[in-house]
């Protein structure tokens, strides 16, 4: 039997996220591997901006950020409910992402990576400025989801820890499974095909500016999700979540692990959450490795890490 | 009016560093189609370096020169090692490869140098000159005229040099340019020494005033970008222009508005270049030949 890239991809999924607490030492894990699928969630929106439609945005972090303190400040302010957060920061972050991207994505080129890095550097200089509301850069709490004490009342009794971990790892299934419908769907092949070639795909008759800004909104959309339950899940957030540099590692993750495809680039999340746990041991190096880690990958796995190995399982391929 | 002038003088010193923070950027573009975000890195390197060979003795002026010349040698490192093996590599490769090479660049200072603050005496003397009622450092004539000279200079390079010629004809068109026999790798090579020793003389400049620590060169490459944005990627008048209306943007935005929100002044001007302009002040319209 042969699987289609898309139920390898989600039954691939299923296995780690079911599997991998079996060997967890400790309760500390779980966070980790909620991290790993926060972030994850956040790339496969890259995936569909950078990989598909061939668009690169240095600013996502600001999507991440918005997401985050609707989470902190709609519960306080309006009185909104911390779930229905999450979809007031996405939908801000999809009107934005729209605004942003209706001039800009006309051109050509690398445009929308400058354009994108401003707006983000704009988002977290807000975030980081505006005291009053926000706290500025020392963050500010974030209100308790409350799904975990529902569930303990229907039966289900889950530590932290592990709550986080399966919510998040059923968020970013989710996420996965739509990326990947959206991949096989019209709008998906009209997306490669205008990275193969934006002058092809014109002539064929499709409007390249809507599809590109389509994919923005679709990605930035995923960023936002993941900056909504990254804060919920730490009950805490700080500007830092919108950083240029959080912009830059969520790219980084999605070519390191393979911008093309979805698991290849949760893979390349995977990667980058752990090193900096594995190498607090040498926190004086960090910078080092994750710098010279990016410019050797970029060098010679081109392709990232994933597509390159399958490639040389594959036997040669090209 | 003296408030005013004050603003547009501080504004003019730092608008000089983004210009030549812009110009490192125009320059390697033209070579190679690189944006170089570790542009900023060089700036910081002129200024630690500086600071770390004065502390150990050397005369400011040497340990002046030694930064621009080791800057300039880890420039052409950077090209042979990261982006030359890179060549042909889509532009998102090469926009995370100079992002890690940044990265590494910073974590490098951060070991050998330390996590410090540091600057070095100005070099002649800090006592202002008084011009209508503002007042203006010594160090700023310095940054101020540092910038001219780097541009009369390169102006020269480009149009009357044999070399110069040869960069310029490598921009428009690298493959004509190997046709009549023009050495584009050694072009490559030049651009990211001059590039990087151009970022180096900046960051010795302006060190006396603002200071400088290992993780000063994001921002600087940021706002250079934004300079070379607005002046038309690719164009190194621009890159003066753009660097020049930058700085005067940020002087008056701190000066009247907000000094919280005087470095958002960059990054609404990006936004409003690409809306409204998205070749730049003085970019080229650019067709496609398909």
């Amino acid at each position: 039997m042969r699987l289609t890239v898309k139920s390898a991809t989600l039954l691939g999924l299923v296995a780690l996220i079911a599997l991998a607490p079996l060997f967890f030492p400790s309760g500390f894990y779980y966070r980790v591997g909620a991290l790993i699928f926060v972030n994850g969630l956040a790339v496969t929106g890259i995936v569909i901006l950078t990989g598909w439609a061939g668009q690169i945005s240095l600013g996502h972090a600001g999507f991440a950020g918005i997401g985050a303190y609707a989470c902190a400040l709609a519960p306080v302010h309006w009185g909104l409910h911390p779930a229905l957060a999450v979809v007031l920061g996405a939908g801000v972050s999809a009107v934005l992402a729209w605004l942003v991207g209706r001039p800009i994505l006309r051109l050509k080129g690398y445009y929308l990576a400058v354009a994108s890095l401003g707006m983000g550097i704009l988002i977290s200089m807000v975030l980081n400025n505006e005291r009053a509301l926000t706290r500025g850069p020392d963050g500010i709490e974030v209100a308790e989801l409350g799904l975990r004490a529902v569930l303990k009342d229907a039966g289900l009794e889950l530590s932290n820890g592990q709550f986080w971990y399966f919510l998040c790892g059923l968020v970013l299934l989710a996420g996965a499974w739509l990326a990947l419908n959206l991949h096989d769907s019209p709008t998906g092949r009209a997306l490669r095909a205008l990275h193969g070639s934006e002058v092809a795909a014109r002539t064929v008759g499709m409007d390249v500016a809507r599809l590109k800004l389509q994919a923005f909104v679709i990605s930035a959309v995923y960023a936002s999700v993941s900056g909504s339950l990254l804060a919920l899940q730490n009950k805490f957030i700080t500007p830092d979540v919108a950083g240029f540099m959080h912009s830059v590692e969520m790219v980084t993750m999605a070519v390191l692990g393979g911008v093309g495809s979805v698991f290849g680039a949760i893979f390349g999340a995977a990667v980058l959450t752990l090193l900096p746990q594995v190498l607090t041991v040498f926190a004086e190096y960090e910078q080092l490795v994750l710098g010279a880690v990016m410019v050797l990958v970029m060098i010679f796995l081109r392709e990232g890490v994933v597509p390159s190995i399958l490639r040389k399982i594959r036997g040669g391929g090209e | 009016m003296s408030e005013l002038l004050q603003f547009l003088l501080s504004g003019v010193t730092v608008g000089a560093v983004y210009a030549l923070v812009a110009l490192g950027f125009t320059i390697i573009y033209n070579a190679s189609d690189v944006v170089n975000f570790a542009q900023g890195e060089f700036v910081m390197l002129g200024g630690m370096i500086t600071v770390f060979a004065h502390a150990a003795g050397a005369p400011l002026p040497l340990a002046a020169l030694a930064a621009v010349v080791a800057t300039a040698g880890l420039g052409v490192a950077m090209n042979k090692l990261a982006i030359e093996p890179a060549r042909g590599a889509p532009v998102v490769s090469l926009v995370i490869i100079t992002i890690g090479a940044s990265i590494f660049i910073r974590g490098a200072a951060q070991l050998v140098f330390d996590k410090q603050i540091h600057s070095f005496p100005a070099f002649s003397g800090d006592d202002p000159f008084r011009i209508l009622g503002a007042t203006i450092l010594p160090q700023s004539l310095w940054v101020i005229g540092g910038a001219v000279a780097v541009f009369i200079g390169l102006w020269l390079f480009f149009t009357r040099t044999l070399l110069g010629r040869a960069v310029l004809a490598t921009s428009n068109n690298r493959l004509a340019a190997q046709l009549v026999g023009i050495n584009t790798p050694f072009v490559m090579t030049l651009s990211f020494a001059l590039s990087a020793g151009i970022g180096a003389l900046a960051g010795v400049l302006v060190t006396p005033i603002t200071m400088t620590s290992y993780d000063v060169g994001l921002a600087l490459a940021l706002k250079g970008f934004a300079a070379a944005m607005l002046g038309g990627m690719g164009n190194p008048k621009g890159a003066l222009v753009g660097g020049l209306c930058l700085g005067l943007l940020e002087g008056l935005t701190a000066g009247y508005i907000s000094s919280q929100y005087k470095d958002a002044a960059a990054f609404i001007v990006i936004l409003a270049v690409l809306f409204f302009l998205p070749q730049g002040l003085f970019g080229r319209k650019s067709t496609d030949r398909v």
